[in-house]
C-alpha cells in the first residue's frame, strides 16, 4: 500500500482529502505545516504528498524547495493542492519540482486523475 | 408529458439523432426539456412536444435534440486510446504515408473539442518528426452549441483538470480570469463542422483515423452498425478506428475487428495483417515480395526511432 502525506494547516481540508486517497486505497499521513511535514518526511519518505502552498509556520513552497534537497527527496510525487490558482504560482511550483498541481477546490474526480498521472494510482 | 408524448418524443429523437430513450428515461426528458420549454416561452413539456408534432419550427426541434444529447467529455479520456495513437497509430502512420505525407484524424463526435485538442497536444509534441507533414484535425457533432464552446476553445478549471496533465496546462493554455483558453495554434490545427453521423458523410473524403468515441452507445443496433459501416468505408485499408472504453464491434460481418494485440483499436476486416504480427521475411522470400511489402523490421524499425 503506497503512503501518501496530506500538509495543509485546514483540518477539514486533510479528512476530506483523506478519506479521498483513502478511498483509492493509500495509507495516508498528516502534517498542519511544512515544518512538521519535513520532520515526518525525514523519519520515512512517503511516496506521495498532497501539499498546500499558505501554510503557518513554513509554507508548501519553501517545504519543496528543502523536501527536494534532502537525500531521497526526490522521490516523493508532489502534488499541489491551492487556492493559489495563478498561473505564475503553478511555473514557480513546477520549477521547484512539482509533479502536478490541483487548483482548489478539488473533488475525487480531480484527485484521482492527478494522482494517476504521477503514478500513484 | 402523456405516453403518447413520451413515445412520439422517442421517436423524433431515434430519427434526428439516433438517440434510444426508454420509458426509464422520463427524469432526463424532463430535466433536459424544461429549460428548452422555459426558454421558448412554453409553459409545459407536453406543450412543447405537441408544437413539434406539428412541426415547422425546425429552431425550436434542433434545441430539443442538441438538448438531450450527452456532452461530458474531458481531455485525454480513459488514456490508453492516446497512449496507442502516438504508440501504435501514429508512427504505422509515419511509417506507411512517407511518400505522401498526409494523415487525416477526423473525431466524430467531438463535443466540447477536448478529444481533437488533447490530439492536437499529441501531435506538437511529435512536432519534429512530422515537420513537412500535412496532417488534418476534422472534428464533428451534431449540437451546434458544444461546436461554438469548442471552437471557443474556453474552458473551465474543473474542465483542464480533469486528464490534462499540469505540464500541458501551462504549455498550451493561457489564463483568462478563472478559465482557460487552448492557444490559437492548437486551435487552428483543428477544423470543427456540424455533422450528424446519421447523414450521408462520404464528401468529408478519407480519414486514416477515426476516433468516434462514446457516442454509439446512445444508438441501437442497426444505426451503431451503419454508422460504423459507413465510417469503415471512409478509412483506407491501413486506417485505424478508436471506439470507446467499453465499446465493441460484434458480429461476423461486422466491417471492422478489433487489433489483435490493442484493445479498443479497431481496423477494417479486409485490412492486411499489423505489421508486428506478419511473419518476418526469410532470406528466401522472393524478391518481388520484398519490394511490395516492406519487410517488417525496416518497418519496426522505423517505428522504434520515431518512438525514441
Ligand atoms: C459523450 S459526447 C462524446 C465526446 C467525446 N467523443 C468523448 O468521448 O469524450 C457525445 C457527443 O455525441 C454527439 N452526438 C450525438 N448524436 C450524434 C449524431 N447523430 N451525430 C453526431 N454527433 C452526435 C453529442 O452531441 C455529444 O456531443
Amino acid at each position: 500500500m503506497k503512503h501518501c502525506l496530506v500538509v495543509d494547516d485546514s483540518s477539514v481540508i486533510r479528512k476530506v482529502a483523506r478519506r479521498i486517497l483513502e478511498g483509492f486505497d493509500l495509507k495516508i499521513s498528516e502534517a498542519e505545516n511544512g515544518q512538521s511535514a519535513l520532520a515526518l518526511c525525514k523519519q520515512a519518505m512517503p511516496d506521495g504528498i498532497l501539499l498546500d502552498w499558505n501554510m503557518p509556520v513554513m509554507d508548501g513552497y519553501e517545504f519543496l524547495v528543502e523536501l527536494r534537497s534532502l537525500p531521497g527527496g526526490d522521490a516523493p510525487k508532489v502534488v499541489f493542492c491551492t487556492t493559489e490558482n495563478d498561473v505564475s504560482y503553478i511555473t514557480r511550483a513546477l520549477r521547484a519540482g512539482a509533479d502536478e498541481y490541483v487548483m482548489k477546490p478539488f473533488d475525487k474526480d480531480i484527485i484521482g486523475s492527478k494522482f494517476a498521472e504521477v503514478g500513484l494510482l | 408529458m402523456t405516453p403518447a408524448d413520451l413515445s412520439f418524443l422517442a421517436r423524433f429523437l431515434k430519427e434526428r439523432s439516433g438517440l434510444i430513450i426508454g420509458e426509464d428515461k422520463r427524469y432526463l426528458v424532463d430535466s433536459r426539456l424544461g429549460p428548452v420549454a422555459r426558454k421558448a416561452g412554453i409553459a409545459s413539456i407536453g406543450e412543447l412536444i405537441g408544437k413539434l408534432m406539428r412541426g415547422g419550427d425546425t429552431a425550436l426541434a434542433q434545441s430539443v435534440v442538441e438538448a438531450m444529447t450527452t456532452n461530458e467529455s474531458f481531455f485525454f479520456r480513459d488514456g490508453t486510446p492516446f497512449t496507442q495513437f502516438t504508440d501504435v497509430v501514429l508512427p504505422q502512420l509515419i511509417a506507411a504515408r512517407a511518400i505522401q505525407r498526409k494523415i487525416r484524424i477526423w473525431c466524430a463526435a467531438c463535443s466540447t473539442g477536448q478529444e481533437p485538442y488533447s490530439l492536437a497536444m499529441l501531435l506538437e509534441q511529435k512536432a519534429a518528426l512530422l515537420a513537412g507533414w500535412t496532417v488534418e484535425i476534422v472534428a464533428t457533432d451534431l449540437a451546434s452549441d458544444v461546436l461554438e464552446r469548442a471552437r471557443n476553445g474556453l474552458f473551465t478549471q474543473f474542465e483542464v483538470q480533469r486528464g490534462l496533465p499540469v505540464r500541458m496546462l501551462v504549455e498550451h493554455f493561457t489564463q483568462e480570469g478563472d478559465q482557460w483558453r487552448i492557444s490559437p495554434k492548437l486551435r487552428n490545427r483543428v477544423q470543427f463542422r456540424t455533422l450528424n453521423l446519421l447523414r450521408d458523410f462520404s464528401p468529408m473524403g478519407a480519414f486514416d483515423v477515426v476516433f468516434c468515441r462514446n457516442v454509439l452507445i446512445y444508438f441501437d443496433e442497426a444505426t451503431k452498425g451503419d454508422v460504423v459501416r459507413r465510417i469503415a468505408k471512409q478509412m483506407p485499408a491501413d486506417g485505424y478506428l478508436v471506439l470507446g472504453a467499453a465499446e465493441t464491434v460484434m458480429g461476423a460481418t461486422a466491417p471492422v475487428r478489433s487489433h489483435p494485440n490493442h484493445r479498443g483499436l479497431f481496423m477494417r476486416t479486409d485490412a492486411p495483417a499489423p505489421a508486428a504480427a506478419r511473419p518476418a521475411l526469410g532470406t528466401g522470400a522472393a524478391h518481388g515480395a520484398t519490394l511490395a511489402t516492406p519487410p517488417a523490421t525496416s518497418l519496426q524499425s522505423k517505428i522504434a526511432a520515431f518512438r525514441r
